[in-house]
């Protein structure tokens, strides 16, 4: 394990915890230590309990831990939420002058850091910088260098003005300097490295708008809901500057109508949203494939169904992806694996979406839509994006795609499945688009031949694409165990961490993460190798499960976690070993 | 635009499958004449169809099209015009598919103010489904699914634009060729959502809203001194119980349609590099 340190601010929602704890994480990153951040937090705009966590090492750190070195609590039940992972030596910075925190009970083999957080606030400009007190006294109890801090508040206030800024400066100073002054004998045994390494920091949400504007993705419709919002407000103010448009449209259905709209005239384009928007998607999601229309569908999954539990953890809407639609809808479902992969699975959704005319789901979820994760900017190098529009067809080649009398083949029957493509306004190139079964022209028909001829044709896309594209999983761990674990989505990063903990009971096993949902690599021969397979996911009944064995028709052990939390590292590890053992809750023919 | 253009060059050469009689050839033809007489060719036109006996329409003319899903050919149209700026969007839907399962989008259609004509062909009742109730039929107009009348009080679609502001409002009859193309192409030339209801009468199912009753009791606002600028005159005019008028009924002379208030002028589908834009990195700093 990597000597790494955790670091957490709570309070109540409406208390400035998540932009509180991102300065810190960014200043951490900027002093170049890598940060994996994750949020706890209630659907709710004020209340409640909500906390914001950092996770941070010299080396690469890729997912949560039940550990917790320093807390900032702004509420009594910060601290109780947090007990179960504060140990001997946690420090706990609070404002014992708030009315609510005056008789808390820090237990005694803690660190007790009482800090007039408002009063020193306001020493400095305004009770509104309690927070700011707060990270300098933390930065005192880790021994970071608060000039860290000063990077990161400029770059949050520094819209506001040079004085904001100042105060900010000064607040944190305040908190710096009572903790010395006050507790000159404390028991502050954390010292945070520093190197000279630069590092990016950023969450899945924010790599998926990146990822769509490297993409030349030029129009976005979205409709807010959590956890997918945070897309939308990362390309509104962003995409302008590359020549595109942000709408907020009045629901789901009108925001996958309007995109469909734009990719119909040609643009690049992408809704997102999760769950519940998916469903209202779904009848136009036919339209799209049955039009041919290359279109991008992002699901940020959360906790359902119905409304669920919208701010919590879980990949439940997979078979929806897969399945959802009346008839048989040719599509792919990509999965990304890690922060870094929203980027590039991103890009890969539109250059497969316009090769193969196709819409494309891009299934993320919460824990890595709003988790941050800090990388070496070159993971981001634009100059490895490549873009690839597929059959688009000139006035000058469109000849060679139109009928006797001159009409237009948006869907002519070709070996590839792929038929030629003209934006509106192309000469020579008029033609009806309809998700009722057409010709070649895109005319209605119920010609019985020519139904069986656009289905083959639409369906031949998923087999060129088996043929062309690469859909191999990723692997980790030992290429040669005979333990086989398999999962899709965030729970990568995990696993890999699990490794560690497997490693040190000599327990080998080989990872295969899988962003390639449909179409997939066949699994047949490595399930064949194993011994046991286990598939890890997070929902309740193993719908990955259900589709490897399918294709392997083989039996796999699951470990599927649904209470709305993430995996950790040291509990998977557990239950691999239990389900390896024979102890687990697995399913075996 | 080439001037040779002729409305028959927007006719495709499927033939419509409308029962003879139908109001909504009329219509058609009034909006191919309205889109050929305003410079446009079928290359630069797209129409967006939405369901039901309307919905054919695209089917029949001949453009760049697409035949929507029920109820959400507003939004198609919207994202269209957004992305291309240059093409003509002309949206066709019912009554049904306009004011029943589309409303919402209808509302804020009106409220973006695309600068796109939204046809809407009203024949008061379910042609294509046989004969049910439509949003517009009237309260004690007697079908399969409402022996006794839909028992309460149509969509007023007139009102409905006038209070969600929109920039354009008129009303035309199929049957009345030319003043249905004069209507539709002002929809055209308005710079925003041109919203024009047409009457286009349902010859097998609806005997009440028939030819003959458009004929005798609408009143042509050609006619009188109305003032289509004047919005209070407006108001009392679409809310008016006793009477059905042709004509613009509503139009915002300043009106700014979505892509002016956007800046929204160029052609989306152009990416005019192979990778990512040449100053993309600055997306990857900005997250130092």
């Amino acid at each position: 394990m990597p000597a790494d340190f955790n670091w957490a601010i709570g309070g109540e929602a409406g208390d400035g915890i998540d932009s509180t704890g991102k300065i810190f994480a960014q200043a951490l990153s900027r002093a170049g230590r890598h940060v994996f951040t994750s949020k706890d937090f209630a659907s709710r705009i004020r209340g409640g309990y909500t906390a914001y966590k950092v996770r941070t090492s010299t080396e690469k750190v890729r997912s949560v831990v039940d550990r917790l070195d320093v807390l900032v609590a702004l509420t009594p039940r910060t601290i109780e939420e947090n007990m179960d992972e504060l140990h001997d030596g946690s420090v706990i910075i609070y404002d014992g002058d708030r009315t609510t925190m005056a008789d808390v009970d820090i237990p005694e083999n803690m660190v007790d850091l009482d800090v007039p957080l408002k009063a020193l606030a306001e020493d400095a400009g305004g009770a509104i910088m309690r927070n700011v007190v707060a990270l300098g006294a933390a930065c005192e109890a880790t021994s970071f260098d608060i000039e860290h801090l000063d990077s990161s508040l400029k770059k949050r206030f520094g819209d506001k003005g040079q004085a904001i800024v100042e105060n900010n400066k000064q607040a944190a100073r305040l908190g710096q300097e009572y903790v010395q002054e006050n507790y000159p004998d404390a028991d502050l045994d954390y010292e945070l490295e520093t190197t000279d390494n630069d590092y990016v920091l950023l969450n899945g949400d924010e790599a998926i708008g990146m990822g769509a504007i490297a993409a030349g993705c030029k129009y976005y419709a979205g409709y807010p809901i959590t956890p997918a919002t945070d897309v939308m407000t990362y390309l509104k103010g962003r995409i302008e500057h590359f020549g595109g448009h942000v709408v907020q449209a009045e629901d789901e259905l009108a925001a996958i109508n309007l995109a469909l709209g734009a990719a119909r005239a040609g643009a690049r384009s992408m809704t997102a949203t999760s769950g519940p928007g998916i469903d209202l998607m779904t009848e136009t999601f036919g339209l799209v494939a049955t039009s041919e229309t290359p279109l991008v569908i992002v699901d940020v999954m959360r906790s359902g169904p119905s409304t669920g539990m919208p701010t919590k953890q879980e990949q439940g809407d997979l078979n929806m992806l897969l399945y959802g639609g009346h008839g048989e809808i040719p599509r792919f479902v990509l999965a990304p694996t890690t922060v870094n992969e929203c980027f590039w699975k991103t890009v890969e959704a539109f250059n497969l979406a316009e090769k193969y005319q196709t819409p494309v789901y891009l299934a993320a979820d919460l824990a890595m839509a709003v988790t941050e994760q800090t990388f070496e900017p070159e993971a981001f190098d634009m100059d490895a994006v490549e873009i690839d529009r597929g059959k688009v067809v000139d006035e000058d080649t469109i000849e060679d795609h139109q009928t006797e009398s001159g009409g237009f083949k948006p869907h002519e029957i070709t070996d590839d499945g792929v038929s030629p493509r003209a934006f509106p306004g192309t000469a020579g190139g008029a033609h009806m688009s309809t998700g009722l079964e057409h010709d070649e022209q895109g005319r209605r028909t119920e010609d019985t031949e020519m139904r069986v001829k656009q289905v083959d044709k639409r369906n031949r896309k998923v087999e060129t694409a088996k043929e062309r594209e690469d859909f191999s999983p990723r692997e980790f761990g030992d290429p040669d165990a005979d333990n086989l674990i398999v999962t899709w989505g965030s729970n990568e990063g995990t696993l890999v961490e699990a490794l560690e903990y497997l490693d040190d009971d000599d327990v080998d096993v080989r990872i295969l993460s899988c962003p390639y949902i449909f179409p997939r690599a066949d699994l047949t021969e490595e399930f064949e190798a194993a011994d046991q397979v286990v598939v890890v996911e997070c929902n309740a009944t193993g719908q990955f499960a259900d589709v490897v064995e399918h294709d392997t028709l083989q039996r796999v052990k699951r470990i599927n976690k649904y209470d709305g939390v993430q995996f950790k590292a040291d509990e998977l590890a557990n239950d691999i070993k239990e389900t390896l053992a024979g102890e687990g809750q697995e399913v075996e023919a | 635009m080439s001037s040779q253009v002729r409305f028959t060059d927007f006719k495709s050469d499927k033939q419509p499958t409308w029962c003879p009689g139908c109001g909504d050839f009329g219509t058609m033809n009034g909006m191919m004449k309205a889109l050929a007489e305003t410079g446009n060719d079928p290359d630069n036109t797209f129409v967006v169809a939405g369901i039901g006996c309307s919905g054919k329409i695209g089917t029949y003319m001949h453009s760049y099209a697409i035949h929507g899903v029920h109820g959400r050919a507003l939004p198609v149209g919207a994202g269209v015009k957004m992305a291309n700026p240059d093409l003509e969007v002309m949206v066709a839907g019912g009554d049904g598919d306009g004011y029943s399962i589309g409303a919402g989008h209808f509302v804020h259609a009106v409220r973006r103010n695309v600068d796109m004509s939204y046809v809407v062909m009203d024949n008061r009742i379910y042609g294509l489904t046989k004969g049910q109730a439509s949003p517009t039929s009237r309260e004690d107009f007697e079908t399969s699914t409402t022996p006794e009348g839909p028992q309460q009080p149509p969509v007023n679609p007139l009102a409905l634009a006038l209070a969600s502001g929109a920039t354009f409002i008129a009303q035309s009859f199929s049957s009345d060729a030319l003043r249905h193309q004069e209507i539709v192409q002002k929809a055209i030339e308005h710079d925003g959502f041109g919203f024009v209801n047409v009457f286009s009468p349902c010859v097998t199912f609806n005997d009440v809203d028939t030819y003959d009753y458009f004929r005798d009791s609408l009143v042509d606002l050609q006619e009188t001194d109305y003032d289509p600028t004047d919005r209070e005159a407006a108001k009392e005019k679409v809310l008016d119980a006793d009477k059905e008028y042709m004509g613009v009924l509503y139009q915002d002379e300043e009106s700014q349609s979505y892509e002016q208030t956007h800046g929204l002028d160029s052609d989306m589908s152009d990416i005019d590099h192979d990778g990512a834009p040449e100053d993309a990195m600055d997306l990857v700093r900005e997250f130092y």
